[in-house]
């Protein structure tokens, strides 16, 4: 009897370090972990072909748990980073993932620089609605009447809303996904890597720690009733009245890549007459 | 030629593969998360539980002549739900969780995966030979329902406030 398919060279464990991840028991990280390294296998790309970029926060520790090239910068300036190392190496296939507070505080202006850019990476945001690593504050995207011991009469302020933001910024490919459903994130991620330009995926991770009533979003997420568009002011709508618990591809844009000229433009000895003394 | 029944067959086990090797990675998972948090009675439990479905994978590799895992597909659904009924939910663990607390979700597991393959032996559209192996493998899972059963009487069922860390690793106050 033949199997329907053979698997490829590389499974999602060759994608998988020796370092066991010190998240807590019960993150949501760790299916976020399986949904990369299963979307990388997918692909049929190779470690050393693939570079995971990240910031600082709990969900940017994953570069370590991961075979490929892997940066752990600065907090904020993933983008910053992964759009440099893009740049200067095209035929690199490069994720940047982090969490909320990472990318929507700290990083806010390196957000919609990134999407308005549109270079060719893969941006997965691991959105738990807190400050984990740093002990359970609100971060951008935390409820204004979510209330804790840091914050007991909940914030008052209005959530940042990313994908809005993204859209307007001009990222080129929209999604959402929920970290209760590996395979369904590890199809957008393959998905997103395959799309040109800059491709954002905000997935709902559950930080059981400090906010385990979100253990309830495996309830409140739901395909997205309505297939992909490619209409930016259709996106927008559907978007502005999202309720955050859509899952999928929820924009895919055909605008063209971010890439730089990489001829010489002044030959050599042109350019060292220039800084003749 | 291939016949379309042996074709739905060769599907069925590559879904049944699928899922064992997905439960014994996420008991591998949870192994490791009790390792990292110093809990290794019940780290030790998940590794077996992993090690347990690991070999129900190879068995159905060795029964359909596979020199090769089949390639499971990215998304399946399985009864409209995201990951296989023998995979417990990431979010099922806790650092201070038990034995008992590891068993329930052994447990929990199996009761779905009988009740998987049952549905797929009551269902009209499914092909017999397809129906004859489900009916041997829902068997196979009530055995293993008894015999978490039979194991979760040797171990104590928890005290109330088991979660309760004096000292915890992480800063509430």
């Amino acid at each position: 009897m033949n199997a329907p398919a053979v698997a490829s060279a590389l499974t999602a464990q060759d994608f998988k370090s020796d370092y066991k991840p010190v998240w807590c028991p019960g993150c949501g990280d760790y299916t976020v972990l399986a949904s990369i390294t299963r979307a990388l296998a997918a692909l049929a790309l190779r470690p050393e072909n693939v570079a995971v970029v990240s910031g600082i926060g709990c969900s940017s520790r994953i570069p370590a748990y991961t075979t490929c090239y892997g940066f752990h910068g600065v907090h904020g300036r993933a983008l910053a980073a992964g759009t440099g190392l893009k740049v200067a190496r095209p035929d690199l296939t490069v994720l940047v993932a982090g969490g909320d507070g990472d990318g929507y505080s700290i990083g806010g202006n390196h957000f919609l620089h990134a999407c308005r850019r549109n270079v060719d990476l893969t941006y997965i945001v691991m959105d738990n609605h807190v400050y984990g690593m740093t002990k359970g504050q609100p971060s951008p995207t935390t409820e204004p009447d979510w209330k804790s011991k840091l914050s007991p009469a909940g914030t008052g302020l209005r959530e940042f809303h990313p994908l809005v933001i993204a859209l307007a910024s001009g990222a080129n490919f929209i999604a959402r996904s929920f970290s209760g459903d590996p395979g369904g994130t590890a199809s957008l991620i393959a998905e997103a890597i395959q799309h040109p330009g800059f491709s954002f995926i905000e997935v709902l991770s559950p930080c059981v720690t400090f906010r385990p009533e979100q253990r309830g979003w495996k309830e409140a997420v739901r395909p997205a009733p309505v297939a992909p568009t490619d209409d930016p002011a259709r996106a927008a709508r559907r978007l502005m009245t999202d309720d955050g618990f859509n899952i999928g591809v929820l924009y895919k844009g055909s605008r063209r890549p971010y890439a730089t000229d990489r001829r010489a433009s002044q030959e050599l000895a042109e350019l060292e007459r220039e800084f003749a003394l | 030629m291939t016949k379309k029944s042996d074709t739905a067959y060769a599907d069925f086990m590559a879904r049944a593969y699928a899922m064992e090797m997905d439960a014994s990675e996420r008991y591998a998972d949870f192994a490791d998360q009790m390792e990292v948090h110093n809990n290794l009675e019940v780290a030790a439990l998940f590794r077996k539980l992993s090690h347990v479905e690991g070999l129900h994978a190879n068995r159905i590799l060795e029964e359909m002549g596979w020199k090769q895992p089949p390639r499971a597909v990215l998304a399946w659904r399985w009864n409209d739900e995201p990951e296989p009924p023998e995979t417990a939910a990431v979010t099922d663990v806790h650092y201070l969780m038990q034995p008992w607390h590891a068993l329930q979700i052994g447990l929990k597991n199996e009761r779905r995966a009988q009740k998987f393959f049952e549905q797929l032996v009551r269902s009209a559209s499914v092909p017999a030979a397809v129906k004859k192996v489900a009916s041997e493998m829902a068997e196979e899972e009530r055995e293993h329902v008894r015999l978490i059963q039979e194991w979760l009487k040797r171990v104590p069922k928890p005290e109330p406030g088991w979660d309760r860390d004096p000292d915890p690793p992480v800063y509430s106050d």
